[in-house]
């Protein structure tokens, strides 16, 4: 029983996932591809608990939902006012050779994941809280990577501001 | 028991996000829609290195990966939605098709 329920949140997970998917990518209209995206996002969340991955969790929750989300539908509409927004607009590529050249991507992926021996570890691992171990991994291990995100966080920002703001300040 | 969910689950999962994003990336000219598109390619790729991590080592390195990819997401989105609206102001348009000079 208890089997049971843990597999049907796993498959409502991955339905919800995988739906909303390709929602965003065959909405006609922005703003539906960005709601979709929000439940793609929440349930890759929910994805991550069940992985016993809590830390990432939450983070994916305040990063992707509650910030690069808002992002993007600010982008959205920002960009909507100058009446070119008709049509979401297909690419040069034909629907049906994207189709078969990704649909190939497809095949070749899925034979990869299944085919292959991955070195499963027999034990399953118990749930533990992450954030110790992350905190200790990021401050040592991987020292230097976490300054050089700071770092390259503080020029996206700033780069981010300047690229924004210089046109609108010609126009004055 | 079949259902069960399995490492190989997980990485079905994360190829149909990976392709419909590519999917996006290929059939799609509005930018924000390629943004959306890249978005779900690296949630693909997050959810790979989490399963990897739980399914087959023994720290949490995959963990401290994905929290970089996020990183590196956020600095994207931020970055991209200022050139988008650049291109925006000076365009009227933000079709990437018809995106082709880089200046005026």
């Amino acid at each position: 029983m208890d089997e049971w329920l843990s597999s049907l949140v796993f498959w409502t997970l991955a339905a919800v996932i995988v739906g909303s998917a390709l929602i965003t990518a065959f909405a006609r209209t922005l703003v539906y591809a960005g709601f979709a995206l929000l439940f793609t996002f929440l349930g890759v969340m929910g994805l991550y608990l069940y992985l016993a991955a809590d830390f990432l969790g939450i983070a994916q929750l305040v990063i992707y939902v509650g910030g690069i989300l808002v992002l993007l539908l600010f982008g959205v509409m920002f960009t909507q006012g100058g009446g070119l927004m008709k049509q979401p607009g297909r690419g040069a590529i034909q629907i049906p050779s994207a189709v078969m050249a990704v649909g190939m991507a497809f095949v070749v992926l899925l034979h990869v994941v299944l085919y292959t021996p991955w070195p499963v570890m027999a034990v399953e691992r118990a749930a533990e809280p992450t954030t110790r171990t992350i905190g200790t991994l990021l401050l040592t291990k991987y020292l230097l990577p976490f300054e050089v995100a700071s770092v390259l966080l503080l020029m996206a920002l700033v780069g981010a501001v300047v690229l924004a703001r210089r046109e609108a300040k010609e126009q004055k | 028991m079949m259902l069960q969910p399995t490492l190989s689950h997980y990485l079905v999962v994360s190829s149909c996000l990976f392709v419909l994003g590519l999917f996006i990336l290929v059939t799609r000219r509005h930018a924000v829609r390629l943004l959306m598109g890249i978005e779900l390619i690296l949630n693909a790729a997050n959810i790979n290195l989490v399963a990897f991590n739980h399914y087959t080592a023994t720290g949490l390195d995959g963990h401290v990966f994905a929290i970089f990819v996020m990183i590196l997401a956020a600095c994207e989105a931020a970055v991209a939605l200022a050139i988008i609206l650049a291109i925006y102001q000076q365009y009227a348009n933000i079709d990437i098709d018809r995106m082709n000079s880089m200046r005026e």
